[in-house]
C-alpha cells in the first residue's frame, strides 16, 4: 500500500483546511486508516477527541505527519456507542493519546493493553470510564496517582514510590520503580499534578487570555508554543495580509533559537551536576541566564513572553538591540563552549553517561518519540527541516543527530545544536529582512467550520497546535500536543535494566515538561 | 585538571555584587511597577470598566470605580493588582492617553496581599517589611527553602532555581534550597495551586517544624493569575495555607524575588536598592 491510498485528507503544516473537505469515517475505519499509516511509516503528531454538540457522540480527530513529504494526514470519525478500536497493542505510540480521549470523553479504546488516567480528573461529557463506584450514579473522587501500577513480584523484589514532590526545584510527578536490589525492572510514571485545563479554557475562544494560555503551556518553551498559537491563527484569518511578515518570522526564529539554547545550556550543565562534575555545572548555570537575558533584550521578558501576537510580533528588534545581542551571543558563545567542551571532555563523565538509559532507535520509532530525543537514537526528525515553517522555510538549519541512543548521544545533540542554533542566529541576525514586523488588521474573524495544524520544533521536540473552529469562527476545540507527550514512556524505557542511581541522569538527559504534559 | 582551572579562570567572577554593588542590568524592555498617572487618565469609552485598558487586560487587573466622571480626574484613575497582574503591558499598550506606564523598577514584593493593589496615584509599594524579632533572630542568616509548584508552568520554578547559580548565589546570605520539607524554614509555592496539587502541598507543609513561613511567589501562586477561573486550580496558595510574602511577576524576576526575600529577612534597607 502507497501512503497516497490512504483513505485520510493530506494538509500541510500551518494551512487550514475546510471541515466540510474532510470526510467523516466511523471509528473503525479511522483506526485502520491508523494501522495503515502508521504501518507505512508515519507518527502520530495529534489524536483526540471533541464531545458531540447537546449531548451527541463525540468525533475523533488523527494527525499523522509524513516527514519524508512534508505533509500531514489527517482523519475524523464518527463514534457511536461510547467506545472505538485501540490501536496501541500494534502501535504503543498510540497509547497515551487513547488513555486521553478515554479520560477527556469517556470513550473506551477497545482492546487498549493498559488503560489507566492520564491526568486525573473527569471527562467533559458526562461519560465516565472509570467507575461508577458502589453507588449508582456516584463516580468516587478522583485522586491523583492513586491507580494500580505494574508490578514485579517476586523474593526481593520490591517498590520505590517518589513524589509527587521531589527533591530538586522540579514539578510534580510520581515514578513507581520496581526494583531488584539496585535494578531497576521497571519505571511506570504517573502525572496529572499540574493540570490546569489549559484546552477547556481554549474553547470559545480566541479571547484575552488565548495567548497567555499558549506561553504558559509549557513555561520553560513560551516561544514555541507562542509561535504555533500565532501561526494557527495566521491560518484560520480571513483574506490576505494576515500572515506574519519575514522580518517578524526571522526574529521569532532568533528567538526560539535562544529559547533552545538557553535550556539545553541550562540542561547540560544540571547533567554535569548529576555527575558530580561542577565546574560546568556552575559555568552552565550562569550562561542559562546569559541567553535568558538575551531573550529579555529583545522582549523584556526571560522567557520571551509577549513577544508574539497573532499577525507577527509586539516588537521589533531595533538596530541597537540587534547589534547588543549580537556582542553578547559572541561573548556566550565562547564561554558555553568553553564549559560544555570541558565535560563532555572529561573521561570520567563521558564514562558516567556512556551506555546510561539507552533507547534504541527501533524503541524510537515504536514510541514516536520526537525532538532532540528522537534525534539521539538516530531519527532525523526536526520540524526545523520537515514541515517547516516560517523562516525555516528559506533559512536551514542542520539536523543534529546521534547514534547510540544513550544519555551521552542525548547531550552530544544538544551540544550541536547550541552551535548550530548560535550559528544560526548570528546569520540571521547579519541578514534580518527590512520591514514590518506585524501584519495590517491581523485581528479579523476566523475562518468558520475548520481545522488547521500548526507545529513548531521546540527545544523538547515538535509543539503541535490543532485549532477547530465552529460556524462562527470560535474554537470548537483547541489541541495542544506538548513534546512531553510524545516523550515520557521514553525515559521510563531508558530505566529498563539500569540502576536507580541512572535515574537522575536518564531524567535530566530527557528533561522533559511536566506542565506540558498536563495541560 | 589544568583545563578545568584554565576555563574556570577564563570564566571568571560572575557573581552579582547585589546588594552591596548595582544590581544586574535590566532589559531596556523589562516591564517592571507600573506607574499610573491619574491626572492624565482622560476616561475614555463608557467609563468605569468599559475603559480600554481594563478591557485590554486579560487577567482583570484593573478595576475602576463604576460612576467616577469622565474626564481628567485625579480619582478616575485605574486600580490595578499587582497579584493579578501578568505584566504583559496591554493596558499601556490600549491607554489613549499613556496614563500608564511600566517602569523598570523590580522591587514588588509584599508582605500583604492588599498591598498589592495600586490606587490612583500611589507612586509606591508597601514593600515587604522584616521579620518580627523573634523570627529574624531564628532566619536573619539562614532561611531554608523547600519549592513546591502546584500547577506552575516552571517558569517561575525556573527563575526562581537561578538564584542559586553562581550569577546570584543567594547562598551568600544563608539562603539555600533544601531536599526535604523537613529541613525548611520557608516554603516557596509557585503556580495556582492544582487541584491535583492540594494534598501534596498541605502535606509539604505539614512536614515542615514551627515556625514556618510560606512564600507565593508569582502570578499564578498570589491569585491564580490566567488561571484564576479555572476549575482544575484554587485561584493560589492563599486558598491553602498562609502567605507571609507575596512576589508578584509573570514569573517574578530573580531580582525580584531576591529582593523580596532580603528584604524579608531585613537585609536590605528601605530606599532605592
Amino acid at each position: 500500500m502507497r501512503k497516497e491510498e490512504l483513505s485520510l485528507a493530506t494538509l500541510a503544516n500551518g494551512r487550514a483546511l475546510s471541515l466540510a473537505a474532510l470526510p467523516l469515517m466511523s471509528a473503525a475505519e479511522l483506526a485502520l486508516a491508523l494501522r495503515e499509516g502508521l504501518g507505512l511509516g508515519l507518527r502520530i503528531s495529534a489524536y483526540f477527541g471533541v464531545p458531540g454538540e447537546e449531548g451527541g457522540e463525540s468525533r475523533l480527530f488523527a494527525i499523522l505527519a509524513d516527514d519524508e513529504r512534508n505533509r500531514l494526514f489527517v482523519g475524523r470519525a464518527q463514534t457511536e456507542g461510547g467506545a472505538f478500536p485501540s490501536v496501541a497493542r500494534e502501535f504503543p505510540q498510540a497509547q497515551l493519546f487513547e488513555r486521553e480521549i478515554a479520560e477527556q470523553l469517556g470513550l473506551v479504546p477497545e482492546g487498549h493493553p493498559w488503560l489507566k488516567r492520564v491526568r486525573f480528573r473527569r471527562s467533559w461529557t458526562g461519560r465516565e470510564v472509570w467507575g461508577p463506584g458502589i453507588l449508582p450514579g456516584v463516580i468516587p473522587e478522583i485522586l491523583p496517582g492513586v491507580c494500580d501500577f505494574y508490578q514485579v513480584e517476586g523474593e526481593q523484589v520490591h517498590q520505590v514510590a517518589v513524589g509527587p514532590v521531589h527533591a530538586g526545584v522540579i514539578e510534580p510527578g510520581h515514578f513507581r520503580f520496581q526494583c531488584h536490589g539496585e535494578r531497576v525492572f521497571h519505571l511506570e510514571i504517573a502525572l496529572g499534578y499540574q493540570h490546569r485545563g489549559i484546552e477547556e479554557a481554549m474553547i470559545g475562544g480566541p479571547a484575552a487570555r488565548s495567548i497567555h494560555y499558549a506561553e504558559t503551556a509549557a513555561g520553560d518553551s513560551s516561544i514555541a508554543h507562542a509561535t504555533s498559537y500565532c501561526q494557527a491563527l495566521e491560518a484560520l484569518a480571513s483574506g490576505p495580509g494576515h500572515g506574519s511578515p519575514p522580518r517578524a518570522q526571522a526574529i521569532a526564529a532568533i528567538a526560539l533559537e535562544l529559547e533552545r539554547i538557553a535550556n539545553h545550556v541550562g540542561d547540560l550543565g544540571a547533567l554535569a551536576g548529576d555527575v558530580g562534575y561542577l565546574p560546568s555545572a556552575s559555568f552552565c548555570g550562569r550562561l542559562r541566564g546569559d541567553f535568558l537575558n538575551m531573550s529579555a533584550l529583545i522582549c523584556g521578558s526571560r522567557f520571551g513572553r509577549g513577544l508574539l501576537r497573532p499577525g507577527g510580533l509586539a516588537c521589533d528588534l531595533d538596530p541597537g538591540l540587534a547589534e547588543e545581542l549580537e556582542r553578547r551571543l559572541k561573548a556566550a558563545e565562547r564561554d558555553s563552549s568553553g564549559a560544555i567542551d570541558l565535560m563532555l571532555e572529561n573521561q570520567s563523565v563521558l564514562a558516567r553517561l556512556e551506555d546510561t538509559g539507552v533507547v534504541p532507535r527501533e524503541t524510537a520509532i515504536e514510541l514516536g518519540l520526537v525532538g532532540p530525543a528522537a534525534r539521539a537514537s538516530g531519527l532525523a526528525r526536526d520540524l526545523r527541516f520537515d514541515q517547516s515553517s516560517g523562516i525555516y522555510r528559506l533559512a536551514q538549519i542542520p539536523v543534529s543527530t546521534a547514534e547510540s541512543g544513550d544519555a551521552l548521544a542525548r547531550a552530544y545533540v544538544r551540544r550541536l545544536e547550541v552551535q548550530r542554533s548560535i550559528a544560526f542566529v548570528r546569520e540571521l541576525l547579519g541578514s534580518l529582512p527590512a520591514g514590518p514586523v506585524r501584519a495590517e488588521g491581523s485581528s479579523g474573524p476566523l475562518a468558520p467550520d475548520s481545522l488547521v495544524v500548526a507545529m513548531n520544533e521546540a527545544w523538547r521536540g515538535e509543539a503541535c497546535h490543532v485549532a477547530i473552529t465552529d460556524g462562527e469562527g470560535r474554537f470548537a476545540r483547541y489541541k495542544i500536543v506538548d513534546p512531553s507527550f510524545h516523550n515520557w514512556p521514553a525515559l521510563a524505557y531508558a530505566m529498563r535494566d539500569e540502576e536507580i542511581s541512572d535515574f537522575p541522569i536518564c531524567n535530566k538527559s530527557f528533561n522533559l515538561s511536566y506542565c506540558g504534559h498536563d495541560l | 585538571m589544568i583545563r578545568a582551572i584554565l576555563e574556570r579562570a577564563r570564566q571568571g567572577y560572575r557573581t552579582t555584587r547585589y546588594p552591596k554593588g548595582e544590581p544586574p542590568a535590566l532589559s531596556p524592555r523589562f516591564r517592571g511597577r507600573p506607574e499610573i498617572d491619574a491626572s492624565l487618565c482622560g476616561g475614555c469609552g463608557e467609563g468605569g470598566n468599559d475603559r480600554a485598558c481594563a478591557k485590554a487586560c486579560p487577567v482583570g487587573a484593573i478595576r475602576l470605580d463604576a460612576g467616577t466622571p469622565t474626564g481628567p480626574n485625579r480619582r478616575s484613575g485605574p486600580r490595578l493588582d499587582l497579584g493579578l497582574c501578568i505584566f504583559c503591558a496591554e493596558c499601556e499598550r490600549v491607554c489613549p492617553e499613556r496614563a500608564i506606564d511600566f517602569s523598570k523598577d523590580c522591587r514588588l514584593a509584599t508582605r500583604g496581599r492588599a498591598e498589592l493593589v495600586l490606587g490612583p496615584g500611589d507612586a509606591r509599594i508597601e514593600l515587604a517589611h522584616e521579620l518580627d524579632a523573634k523570627l529574624k533572630r531564628l532566619f536573619g542568616r539562614s532561611l531554608k527553602l523547600r519549592q513546591v509548584s502546584a500547577g506552575g508552568c516552571n517558569a517561575c520554578e525556573a527563575d526562581a532555581n537561578v538564584l542559586g547559580t553562581v550569577g546570584w548565589d543567594f547562598g551568600r546570605f544563608g539562603i539555600q534550597f533544601v531536599a526535604s520539607p523537613r529541613h525548611a524554614d520557608a516554603l516557596l509555592v509557585t503556580g495556582p495551586v492544582a487541584r491535583n496539587m492540594e494534598l501534596a502541598l498541605r502535606k509539604t507543609y505539614q512536614a515542615m517544624s514551627e515556625p514556618r513561613l510560606v512564600i507565593a511567589s508569582g502570578a499564578c501562586a498570589i491569585s491564580g493569575g490566567i488561571y484564576a477561573d479555572s476549575p482544575e486550580a484554587l485561584g493560589g496558595v492563599a486558598a491553602v495555607l498562609p502567605v507571609d510574602l507575596y512576589v508578584p511577576g509573570c514569573p517574578p524576576h530573580p531580582l525580584t524575588l531576591l529582593d523580596g526575600l532580603l528584604r524579608l529577612l531585613g537585609r536590605i534597607e528601605e530606599g532605592p536598592r
